[in-house]
Parts: structure tokens; C-alpha cells; sequence
């Protein structure tokens, strides 16, 4: 399986090459050789896919040793990658997207002052989230969880002169921490119970592990999506996270990174299985964090809060399908979310190049005449992300929802009303940016937005076709299910299948169909000629919530009380004067040593006189023995 | 029939004792170091006494050798004190306190 | 039963030659002058040089008498006089009594101890490791050993004497100049 080397090995040497000559390479050089990388790792995905395909179903796992890692006791971590039908899915679709968002950052950061860095970043980032996706053992995955973390912290702060990109930087990377805590958690938790670290090990394994062990094991690893994949109540940096480049949204907040929660989920869906009380709650869980999402969603002015927020909603679908049990929905969704939520990053992104870097959409509208693409793009996206039929999202979410129905009709029904506002809110955005009246003039001042370069309009267009017709992948027919096929073994009897009657197979994807609709309906309706309407976009959900002022109050007005009483009371006193206290001891030690170095010679002869008896005494005690 | 060597021991103990007690109290480093002769001397009676009651030569040798470093440690010993004396300008031993901690 | 066995005039010096000792040994103590203290040092020197030879020990009394009682105190004159002669000391030991007593302690405890290792029966395990002192002269014996058996130590002292006069030549040379240390050679480190 060498050419698994290869796919993970081009961003590697990419990364290598721009860290050594990216400066002398420049703009746009190192964002060819950033984009050629990653194209080349596609191929190489591709290729690993042909392979697979060409064994028999049962033998689709193939490992790549490369060497040993650690190896301390009994603990063996070596690295390994994996490539089987689950990790060449996420393989395809990260350096797919990646390298499209690539080419369309070569224009997007055209004449930025660190624009060979951006691609360093950026290939790196590529680099780790393929060892995520592809790792053969937890410690490994940790590691490209890890590195894709360190890569989303500095393509936030990207722009770090700007205070605010500087902290949701750091934000992101603190929330993530909570998340951290939980995967080391969870992998001490495995290694105890099952001696090794290793999938090929642990999954065909973990049914001999305890139920309750099962069930801590589930949602400590949960935790760690929760804060990789912004769930409720990690989601809040997802939101700052706009602060880094747009590209850098699309790529890693929206098609790849975030999704690695669930990646991680569907990996250890063996370990899920068991865990009935964990599931359930990553089901609502997941739910509850599609449906604020979305009520947030609808409030926002910012565009891309307003995307930031959808995407915090699709996660929470794809974990309802993950607790529900219905793990290839769950990456169904992840594949077409992929193709809509970059492009529609992408979109915005244009949108906000061409308006000087404006990111309201109060200052936006009519501007679907001007960038004609840009605009058509988005609205493939829209209807995408809508679940209109027959584009990718129809297929995909109406998958999760048809198994949350199977779990529990509550679960579909939160399920259903998120679809109606996913419709709304962006068909919201699409209304308010692309049609009215043009709002745009104090920010442009006077020259009018113009239809992007085609660098940035090539992506967009392939991404469109790729949003539009990914439903194909996995359409509801019997023959026709190559997604479900593909995966399948991977899962095994860890994936739920609900059996649904004839009329709700037929009455389910009609609802959606027409709750799709109404959601694009009304939003046609409300905000065809608006840009503002105060009823419907209430303070609480601008705010998303408050949940952000909520931290603020108690974890970081409480964390900084702390740090004042530790600098204020602990430090000085307890810390200072155990410190002072050990000083003043050696002083008063020495102050008592210094008495007898009186530098008198006769007092000094006096101690040899004393030293002289004593040892005269020894000496006669000794011979009296 | 000779003395006892018990009671040139005795003698010698003396002898030391009163140079050690010399050492101890005297301020002028010159009357300290002829105290210290004392001492000395109390200590080479004692080896040519043991030398006789064992009958062995040893001990009149380990004289013979105290006898020269102590001529040589007298000779050192005097010029340390005239060269303290020409920078301080005092042979008290409680002045010359340079090494008070 | 001890004047039974032992000769009388043996005794007489014995008690003579202690005696002279104690009045030397005490007078230096209580000297106000060094010269004072220097001259009871002869006497005391003079004191155990007579008990060498009472001892056997001839040769080592006439190099006690020749080095110490000539030679080194004559030394010690030298410097006294050098120093200024009439130099007194404070020989009371008012303000210094707590030290004088502990001295006094000290010395006591060392002599009760040497008391008890001089009148026991104490028994070492190697006789006559340098060779016999009875076999024949005593200035024959102590040379026998002293250029076979010690030849070594004996060349070295030879080297230890030549460095004590070194050393003194420098003591006494250099240390006008440490005085006043030049400036320059403190700036070239």
C-alpha cells in the first residue's frame, strides 16, 4: 500500500519545500507548488481508491508500517497508516476540497505579505488532517488531531495584527483543549482495557469491553468531538474562527476539520455500539446543536457568522445521525456538507473580495447581476444546503433524518423544523446579498464589484457541479447505494438499520421535499425586498445565545478572579514566602555558621583542642573494648 | 634500673599540656609559636620514650625528621609573622581576623 | 619500693631535669616580654635535652641543644627584636575568661586522657620495625636507619628545608609589594 504513503507523503514534502524556499518561491510560485501538492495527493487518493476497489469487499483494509514509534512496557505505538473504504472516503473528499480551496487562495491571498506562509500553513494543515484520517492507531490520530489544531490556531490568527484574529486564535485553540482532555482520556481508557492502542486491534475487540466502560469510553471520545466538530457547548469558537481567511473557513471550519469529530465517532463506531446511554446522547446532542445553530443562524448580519452558524447546525446533524447509529448517513452528509459548505465559504469569500473585505450583509444586495457566477454558485450551494431535490443535501440529510425518525419520531421532528430554518437562513443570505437594492456604495466608494478572477471562479463552478450532483453517491435505491455499500463492512453490525413501512419511505423525503421548499419560500418572501426586519432577528440569537457572554461571565471573569487572587493573595505570600522562607532559612543557618568563624585563630584552636579529646576518648574507648 | 618510661610519659603530658594551654591564651603569635615548640618537644619526648620501651629506632628517626620540619616550619612561621607584622603593624593574633565570616 | 629499683642518681637528674622544665615551661607561659618568654623556652629545651640522654638518646640531645636551643631560638630573637623588644603583651585574662576556662577544661581533659594512656600497659603490635636501638651505638643506629631504611624521607628533607628558605625569602620580599598591589596588573586579568 505505498501509494497510501504517497497520498499522505506530497502535502508532507509540499509543506517541506514551501517552509525552505516558499519566501524565494513568492506569490503566486508557492501557492502552485501548495496546490500542485495537493492535487498530486488526490491522484494518489484516487489511485488508493481504484485499489481498493479492485479486492474483495472483506479484504479492503490494507495497513503501511513505516517504523516503530514508542515502545515503553507493553505499550506499542508504531506508525501505521490505514487505508480502508472508511479513511479513503475521508482521503478523497479532504484533498479534493483542499486542493480546490488551494487554487482558489492562490487568488483569493494574491499580494498578501505572507503569502507563501499562508500555503506553508495550509499544506501542513493538509498533511496533518490526511495522518488524522488515515492513522492506524489512536496516539496517531492524536497527532494529526493535534497538528490540525496547531494549523487552525495560526490560520486564525493568520492575520494577527488584527487583536480580534490574534484571540479567536488562542480561543480556538483553548476550547479545543477541553476536547483533548477527553480523547487522552478516552485512549488511557482503551489501552487499560484492551492492552493496545491500535484499531486493528482494538475495534474487532471492543465487544469484550464492559458496558459502562463502553459507555465512558463513547462519551469521553464525544468530548473530543464535541470540541473538534462544535457541538453544544464547545461551538463558540467556531464563530471567531472567521476571523482567519476565507479560504481558511471553507477549508478547515466547514469541510474538513471540523468533521473530524466525526470521523472519529464513525471509527469507533464498534465502541459506540455498545454504548446505548452515550449514543442517545450524542443524538440530542446533536439535535439540540443543529437546531441553535440554526435559530442563531437566522439573526446574523455578519455573512460569514451566518455560515459559521450553519455549519455548527450541519455538525449537529451528522452527530444525530452518528448517535442514532446511521454512520453512513452521517458521512453521506459529511461528503455533500464538504462540497456545499466550502462552496458556499467560497462564495462569500468572493463576495467579500470584491466588496474590499465587507463582511455585513446590510452593506451588500443586487449584487447577483454583478458577479454572475459567484452568485449562481451560491445558490447551487443554497439549494444544496436547503435539501431542495434532486441537489446533494435532499439525499443526505434526508438519510439522518429518516434514522432519527427510526430512533424516535422527537428526534426527526427537531430534525425537520432545523431543515425548514436551514432553508430560511440562507435563503436569508441569498436574498439580502444577491438581490434588493444595492447597499454597497459607502464601502466600494463609488467603483462598482466586479465578478472574481477566474482563478477563484474555477473552484467555485466544480465545486457547484460537485454540491449539485453528489447525491448520486448514495441515492435511496436499492443498487443504487454505492456510498452504503462501500462503507458497510467497515461498520459492520455497528451500523443500525431501521426498518421503515412502504408509505414512510415515500411520506418522509416528500416532507422534507416540501419543508425544503417552504423554508426557501419564506425566505423569498420576507427578505426579497429587506435587509433588515428587527422582529425576526432578536438580540438572543445575534448574540448566539449569549452562550459566548455566559463564558465570558463565569469561565473567564471567574479564571481571571482566580489569576488576580493567585497573583494578589497566593503568590506573594504563600509562593514568595515559601521562597523568602527557604532564603531566610540558609540565612539564619549560615548566620549561626558565621558565629564560629569568628576569624579569632585562638577560638578556632580552641574546637582542634575539643576535636583533640574527643578523639583521644574514642581512642581509649576504643582499646578498653 | 632506669625510670619507668610511664613517668617521661607523664613528664610529656605535662609538657603538652601547658604549651597547649599556652597556645590557648597568649595574644603575641610569637609567644603562641614557642608554645607550639613546647608541644612539639612534649611529643618527641614521648617517641624516644616509646623508642626505648620497645627498643626500636623508629622512634628516635620520627624525631630526628620532626626535629628538621620544625626548623623548617619556625623559619616559614617567623616569615609569615614579619611579613603580617609589616602590613598590620600588630602581632596580636585577635587583630588578624581578615577570615571573620 | 620504687627507690628500691631505681638507681639514686638516675632519680636526682630525673627530678632535676623535670624540674627545670616546669619553671620553663610555666615561665613562658606567664612572660609579659617575648625575650622573656624565649629564654624560659631554652630552658625548657635544655630540660628534655637532658632527658634524651637519660633516655639513650645522645645524638638527638645534641641536636635539641645545637638546632633548637641555638639555632631556632636564636631565630625567634632575631624576629623580637626585629618586631621591637620591649613590645608588652596583656597577659591577664580579664574580658577572656570564658575562653581561658574552656582552654583550661580542654587542656585538663587532654591531660586526664594522656595520663591514662602513659600509666597503662599498653601493648603495640610491631617491635623493632626500624631495626633494634640496642645493637650498638646510638649515633650508629639512628644513622643505619635513617640512610637505608628512611634515605628516602631523609632526601626529602633535604628539599623541604630548601623551600622553607624560599618560601621565607619570599615571604619577606614580596609582601611590601602586595601592599600597595599596581594597577596595571589588576586591569590585564
Amino acid at each position: 500500500m505505498l501509494v497510501l504513503g504517497l497520498v499522505i507523503g506530497f502535502p508532507l514534502l509540499g509543506f517541506l519545500v514551501l517552509l525552505a524556499f516558499g519566501k524565494r518561491i513568492g506569490d503566486p510560485g508557492a501557492g502552485w507548488v501548495g496546490t500542485i501538492a495537493i492535487a498530486l495527493s488526490f491522484v494518489a487518493a484516487v489511485v488508493t481508491w481504484i485499489l481498493l476497489l479492485s479486492k474483495h469487499a472483506g479484504q479492503r483494509t490494507q495497513v503501511l508500517r513505516l517504523f516503530q514509534w514508542i515502545h515503553a512496557g507493553g505499550f506499542h505505538v508504531n506508525i501505521t497508516f490505514r487505508a480502508d473504504p472508511l479513511s479513503v472516503v475521508m482521503m478523497l473528499f479532504v484533498t479534493g476540497v483542499a486542493a480546490l480551496i488551494h487554487l482558489y487562495s492562490i487568488g483569493y491571498m494574491k499580494r498578501d505579505a505572507r503569502f507563501h506562509q499562508f500555503f506553508v500553513y495550509l499544506n501542513l494543515f493538509v498533511f496533518s488532517m490526511l495522518v488524522l484520517v488515515t492513522a492506524n492507531n489512536l496516539p496517531l490520530t492524536f497527532l494529526g488531531w493535534e497538528g490540525v489544531g496547531a494549523c487552525s490556531y495560526w490560520l486564525i490568527s493568520f492575520w494577527f495584527e488584527r487583536p480580534s484574529a490574534a484571540s479567536a486564535g488562542k480561543k480556538a485553540f483553548i476550547i479545543n483543549r477541553i476536547g483533548d482532555m477527553g480523547f487522552m482520556l478516552g485512549t488511557f481508557l482503551v489501552f487499560e482495557n484492551l492492552h493496545s492502542v491500535s484499531y486493528s486491534q482494538v475495534l474487532p475487540a471492543a465487544h469484550r469491553l464492559p458496558a459502562g466502560t463502553a459507555e465512558a469510553i463513547a462519551l469521553l471520545f464525544f468530548l473530543a468531538a464535541a470540541g473538534k466538530s462544535a457541538q453544544l457547548p464547545l461551538f463558540t469558537w467556531l464563530l471567531d474562527a472567521m476571523e482567519g481567511p476565507t479560504p481558511v473557513s471553507a477549508l478547515i471550519h466547514a469541510a474538513t476539520m471540523v468533521t473530524a469529530g466525526v470521523y472519529l465517532m464513525a471509527r469507533l463506531s464498534p465502541i459506540l455500539a455498545l454504548a446505548h446511554a452515550a449514543s442517545t446522547t450524542i443524538a440530542i446532542i446533536g439535535v439540540v446543536t443543529a437546531f441553535v445553530a440554526a435559530m442563531a443562524a437566522t439573526s446574523q448580519t455578519d455573512i460569514k457568522k451566518i455560515v459559521a452558524f450553519s455549519t455548527v447546525s450541519q455538525l449537529g446533524y451528522m452527530m444525530l445521525g452518528i448517535g442514532t447509529g446511521a454512520y453512513v448517513a452521517a458521512i453521506f452528509l459529511m461528503v455533500t456538507h464538504a462540497f456545499y459548505k466550502a462552496l458556499i465559504f467560497l462564495s462569500s469569500g468572493s463576495v467579500i473580495h470584491s466588496l474590499d473585505s465587507e463582511q455585513s450583509i446590510r452593506r451588500m444586495g443586487a449584487l447577483a447581476k454583478l458577479m454572475p457566477i459567484t452568485a449562481w454558485t451560491m445558490i447551487i450551494a443554497w439549494l444544496s444546503i436547503a435539501g431542495v431535490p434532486p441537489f446533494s443535501g435532499f439525499f443526505s440529510k434526508g438519510s439522518i433524518l429518516e434514522d432519527a425518525f427510526g430512533r424516535n419520531e422527537l428526534l426527526w421532528v427537531v430534525g425537520v423544523v432545523t431543515a425548514l430554518l436551514t432553508a430560511y437562513y440562507m435563503g436569508r443570505l441569498v436574498f439580502v446579498v444577491f438581490y434588493g437594492k444595492p447597499r454597497w456604495q459607502e464601502v466600494t466608494k463609488g467603483h462598482e464589484p466586479h465578478e472574481s478572477p477566474r482563478i477563484m471562479t474555477i473552484p467555485l463552478i466544480v465545486l457547484a457541479v460537485a454540491a449539485a450532483v453528489a447525491g448520486l453517491l448514495n441515492l435511496p435505491y436499492s443498487g443504487l447505494r454505492f456510498l452504503h455499500n462501500w462503507l458497510s463492512p467497515v461498520f459492520g453490525s455497528a451500523l443500525v438499520s431501521y426498518h421503515l413501512s412502504a408509505s414512510e419511505k415515500v411520506l418522509l423525503p416528500a416532507t422534507d421535499a416540501v419543508v425544503a421548499l417552504l423554508g426557501v419560500v419564506i425566505a423569498w418572501r420576507l427578505w426579497r425586498n429587506h435587509s433588515e426586519r428587527k422582529a425576526l432577528e432578536p438580540t438572543v440569537l445575534l448574540k448566539g445565545w449569549y452562550l459566548d457572554s455566559f463564558y465570558d461571565r463565569t469561565f473567564a471573569r471567574g479564571g481571571t478572579a482566580l489569576a488576580k487572587f493567585g497573583d494578589r493573595v497566593v503568590d506573594p505570600t504563600i509562593i514568595d514566602g515559601a521562597v523568602g522562607g527557604v532564603a531566610w532559612l540558609f540565612r539564619w543557618v549560615g548566620g549561626l555558621g558565621r558565629k564560629v568563624q569568628s576569624g579569632l585563630v585562638r577560638s578556632y584552636l580552641l574546637i582542634m583542642v575539643g576535636g583533640i579529646v574527643v578523639m583521644l576518648a574514642y581512642v581509649l574507648v576504643s582499646a578498653a573494648r | 634500673m632506669s625510670i619507668p618510661g610511664s613517668w617521661y610519659l607523664v613528664v610529656a603530658a605535662l609538657l603538652f599540656g601547658l604549651g597547649a594551654f599556652g597556645v590557648l591564651t597568649r595574644r603575641n603569635v610569637i609567644v603562641m609559636f614557642m608554645s607550639v615548640e613546647l608541644m612539639l618537644n612534649a611529643v618527641n619526648l614521648t617517641f624516644v620514650t616509646y623508642a626505648r620501651m620497645l627498643n626500636d629506632v623508629g622512634g628516635q628517626v620520627a624525631v630526628f625528621f620532626v626535629l628538621v620540619v620544625a626548623a623548617a616550619e619556625v623559619v616559614v612561621g617567623l616569615g609569615i609573622i614579619v611579613a603580617i607584622f609589616r602590613h598590620r603593624a600588630t602581632v596580636t593574633v585577635d587583630d588578624i581576623s581578615s577570615l571573620k565570616g | 619500693m620504687i627507690a628500691t629499683v631505681i638507681s639514686v642518681p638516675q632519680l636526682i637528674v630525673f627530678i632535676v631535669s623535670v624540674v627545670i622544665i616546669a619553671i620553663g615551661g610555666v615561665g613562658l607561659l606567664s612572660a609579659r616580654y617575648p625575650v622573656h618568654a624565649a629564654l624560659f623556652l631554652v630552658m625548657t629545651l635544655f630540660g628534655v635535652a637532658v632527658l634524651f640522654i637519660e633516655e639513650g638518646a645522645e645524638f638527638l640531645a645534641a641536636v635539641q641543644v645545637v638546632v633548637y636551643a641555638g639555632a631556632v631560638v636564636v631565630l625567634f630573637l632575631f624576629v623580637i627584636m626585629l618586631l621591637g623588644v620591649d613590645r608588652e603583651e596583656i597577659t591577664s585574662f580579664a574580658g577572656d575568661t570564658v575562653r581561658v576556662a574552656l582552654a583550661g577544661v580542654g587542656v585538663a581533659l587532654i591531660l586526664a586522657e594522656l595520663f591514662i594512656v602513659a600509666t597503662g600497659a599498653w601493648v603495640t603490635g610491631a617491635h623493632a620495625v626500624a631495626g633494634k636501638l640496642s645493637a650498638g651505638s646510638n649515633i650508629g643506629v639512628l644513622a643505619r636507619s635513617v640512610f637505608t631504611t628512611y634515605l628516602l624521607p631523609f632526601e626529602l628533607t633535604a628539599a623541604l628545608l630548601v623551600i622553607a628558605v624560599v618560601g621565607a625569602v619570599i615571604l619577606s620580599r614580596r609582601m611590601s609589594g602586595v601592599a600597595q598591589p599596581r594597577a596595571h596588573e589588576s586591569r590585564e586579568v
